[in-house]
């Protein structure tokens, strides 16, 4: 059986591995559009583990800290560490800001940990966690800083201590760890132009200007009591919601659990990019499987005569059709292997993050190997009625 | 089945389709659920290490000296600016006296009178001293005289009579004396008490010191109480630093400090924690202390500079110590991923002090010679294949 397939192949190989890799990079495309899906949602996903948090203590009425912004007192956290279930809690804040090192400047989003606490990253690469209180940096490789590195946030110079991995925001901006304190300075400090004018716009305002009381309300004006959000861990034999109900209804506070805060992220958040994804995903799919189809009608086609020869001397029809379809299922095979590895190798060249899942490239395979069947067997029907005449005739 | 035939064509297509069958399996193993996760390992040692306490601090001066007017005025004149040295008892400026000098100018001239009307007093006492004492020999004489009836009882009496009045009249004059020199003492205190309020309206350099800050100018008129010059003693300079409650364990009075000012970062002074606050910032959630400069840096930083304060803390015992990034948190426990041939188990441990540099020791859960995780590729469960590298950074991402 396979000798006919086989030696049809051997004849023409050069076009048919040809066609295979030409196959194989459409294919990849297929596949590294839905690694860009994927990879979407898994930077919505990552951004919850990262946190290391089981619940997210938000402003009341918001969908806060990710989705909207949220803005809470830092001293609530006392009030829910006291709360039944609660493990850890700590305050975190999250800002997404250009973060310059030397002459260049990369995008991040700047997170406010408690040293030691919940929110810090989970694994590094190099280096080691905050461990002063001020002034040290742990970021992710991605913005392409180095350890011992001075970066600069706002007006303050960090020194990058640690280095981690696959810590981005849900926008894939890659994070960069600080002192909460020092976030907290940066979020609400305005330039030094502005502070100052502040000041000449407080001292002109009679109700102020007067000895004692301007510099105690010009140093109220310039702190920040405030947090994004709370990041609460729960102790075992807790369930999130339990830990949760208390905290919504006696401290007016919003209090989203892991599930709920994925929802937000992958149904409010990410919705519009990744649908729009989704969609080039599913028309990139479809021109794909025609493409497929058509190369192997044509490439059938081509050979029209020589099936028209077999037919002439006799050759069974399942004979035939078994050939088309071995080519046409062997041309998907190869497409798939090269549309695989090259996925592989430029996927991690995307600036944001493409997660290639075995279930998206098994799903891949059938699918392929579906339309190579049913474009085979289009062939097949074309193939067989074709008239053996034609073998010998011009 | 036909065996194929090894010839040129088919050796080709083997040349073609073998590396990318390889390729193929290269990329399954590797990427994906099914690839290791790229680790680094580390022994546990036993290491003494030095903990450190790390804040951050504002240059304050320890005594602030703010001279200004007791009573509201206007400012007369200001000696002195910014940045000049005052001694103590210095006049560095004075208050409009307004009708201060006229209210001693009219004192004194009180004073002149009240002298003159003693002198006129005293005068006139002497005068009725003198008519008492004639007309008490004349009463005398006249009673003789009557004894002997040289003269009449009526004549006598009214003599008596005359004799009485004056006397009552120099009592009189005595008393009009006394107060005279009441009055005289009296306008003394007042000129005293003007001179003195007079001098009061001088401002005076309490100590010896930098003018640090001058507010109002001459021709302002300042409110009593109101800060006209501050004065700070330059010797008096210390760094007020507040520490994370989290991070203050260990903090006692009299511990070596390292202190670099924000702008003279790489000259980093030393000093001494010379009190730790016995209010702590409930606000902030920070401990106050201050820290003294074992020899103040030439020039003195100015008051309110920003400072980062290190202060190291007694070297401890050597005990197991790992770095802060091999500590995973894993349903609520802290615990290190321990290497067990290839396989990994999360075992908890109980850490104890720590330094600056993020190595953390253990009092419980490890032995030394044990093999933990450091840094790795991702996240890691028990069921992690891992490889090991040497470093996971500058080999690809």
């Amino acid at each position: 059986m396979i000798s006919l397939a086989a030696r049809d192949v051997l004849h023409t190989w050069g076009k048919f591995v040809f066609t295979g890799v030409g196959l194989g990079l459409l294919i990849g495309v297929t596949l590294t559009m839905a690694g860009v899906y994927r990879g979407m949602v898994d930077d919505a996903k990552v951004l919850l583990n990262n946190s290391g948090a089981d619940m997210w203590v938000v402003q009341k009425n918001t969908l806060g800290p990710y989705a909207e912004p949220s803005s809470i007192h830092d001293d609530l956290y006392r009030s829910i560490l006291s709360m039944p279930g609660v493990a850890r809690a700590a305050n975190v804040t999250y800002l997404t800001m250009q973060v310059q090192q030397g002459e260049r400047d990369v995008r991040a989003m700047v997170v406010g940990i408690i040293p030691d606490g919940p929110g810090e990253p989970g694994y590094l690469l190099a280096g080691r966690q905050i461990t002063r209180s001020h002034y040290e940096a742990v970021a992710d490789i991605a913005t392409g800083f180095e350890m011992g590195q001075t970066i600069r946030i706002r007006r303050h110079n960090y020194t990058v201590v640690g280095l981690t991995r696959r810590m981005v925001s849900s926008g894939g901006d890659p994070m960069v760890f600080i002192p909460l304190r020092d976030a907290q300075e940066a979020q609400f400090l305005k330039d030094n132009d502005a502070i100052i004018n502040e000041r000449s716009r407080t001292a002109a305002n009679p109700a102020f200007n007067r000895p004692e009381v301007l510099d105690a309300i010009i140093s109220s004006q310039s702190s920040n009591p405030f947090v994004n959000a709370i990041l609460v861990q729960i102790k075992p034999g807790f369930t999130a919601e339990k830990v949760a109900e208390p905290i919504r209804r006696w401290q007016k506070l919003q209090v989203y659990t892991r599930d709920q805060m994925e929802e937000i992220l992958v149904a409010k958040l990410i919705a519009t990019s990744s649908k729009q994804i989704g969609m080039f995903l599913v028309i990139l799919a479809i021109v794909s499987a025609a493409i497929v189809a058509f190369i192997i009608y044509t490439l059938t086609m081509g050979k029209i005569r020589e099936i028209a020869v077999l037919k002439l001397i006799g050759t069974r029809n399942r004979t035939i059709a078994g050939m088309i379809m071995q080519q046409a299922v062997g041309l998907g095979l190869i497409g798939f292997v090269v549309g695989k590895v090259s996925a592989t190798i430029w996927a991690p060249m995307f600036p944001k993050y493409v997660l290639l899942e075995p279930g998206d490239a098994l799903r891949g395979f059938i699918a392929i190997v579906i339309i190579c069947i049913l474009a085979s067997l289009l062939a097949i029907r074309a193939a067989l009625n074709v008239d053996p005449a034609e073998a010998i005739g011009g | 089945m036909k065996k194929l035939p090894i010839n040129m064509r088919t050796a080709t297509l083997l040349v073609v389709l073998l590396p990318l069958l390889l390729a193929f399996g290269y990329v399954v193993t590797n990427s994906g659920p099914l690839a290791p996760t790229p680790v680094t390992v580390m022994t546990v040692e036993k290491q003494s290490i030095t903990p450190a306490l790390f804040g951050i601090g504002t240059v304050e001066a320890r005594y602030r000296y703010r001279v200004g007017p007791t009573m509201t005025g206007r400012l007369l004149s200001l000696n002195r600016d910014v940045g000049d040295q005052v001694i103590a008892g210095e006049i560095l400026g004075e208050m409009d006296p307004i009708d201060m000098d006229n209210r001693v100018a009219a004192n004194k001239a009180a004073i002149k009178r009240a002298t003159a009307s003693i002198t006129a007093a005293e005068a006139h006492v002497n005068d009725l001293a003198a008519r008492t004492e004639y007309s008490g020999a004349q009463a005398k004489r006249y009673q003789q005289l009557t004894i002997e009836r040289n003269a009449s009882t009526e004549a006598a009496e009214a003599k008596n009579q005359e004799y009485r009045v004056a006397k009552a009249g120099l009592a009189v004059a005595i008393a009009t004396l006394s107060v005279a020199q009441q009055e005289l003492e009296m306008l003394q205190a007042e000129h005293e008490g003007l001179l003195q309020q007079r001098s009061n309206l001088r401002l005076v350099a309490p100590v010896e010191g930098v003018v640090t800050s001058r507010h109002i100018e001459p021709g302002s008129t300042a409110m009593a109480g109101q800060t006209i010059l501050e004065i700070i003693d330059p010797k008096s300079i210390w760094i007020n630093v507040r520490f994370n409650q989290l991070q203050s364990n260990g903090l006692i009075k009299g511990l070596p400090a390292t202190i670099v000012l924000r702008s003279r970062s790489n000259q980093p002074a030393s000093g001494t924690v010379a009190r730790i606050e016995l209010l702590a910032d409930p606000v902030t959630e920070e401990m106050l202390a201050k820290v003294v400069f074992e020899q103040l840096p030439e020039p003195f930083p100015p008051i309110g500079e920003l400072t980062e304060v290190t202060v190291l803390l007694p070297q401890l015992d050597v005990a197991p110590v790992v770095p802060n990034a091999s500590i995973k948190q894993l349903d609520g426990q802290s615990g290190v991923w321990r290497v067990e041939g290839d396989r990994l188990q999360f075992t908890p441990i109980e850490t104890g002090t720590s330094d600056l540099d993020g190595r953390v020791q253990i009092t419980k859960g490890l032995e030394v010679g044990d093999q933990v995780v450091v840094y790795s590729k991702q996240a890691l469960t028990a069921r992690s294949r891992i490889t090991i590298v040497d470093s996971l950074v500058g080999s690809g991402s």
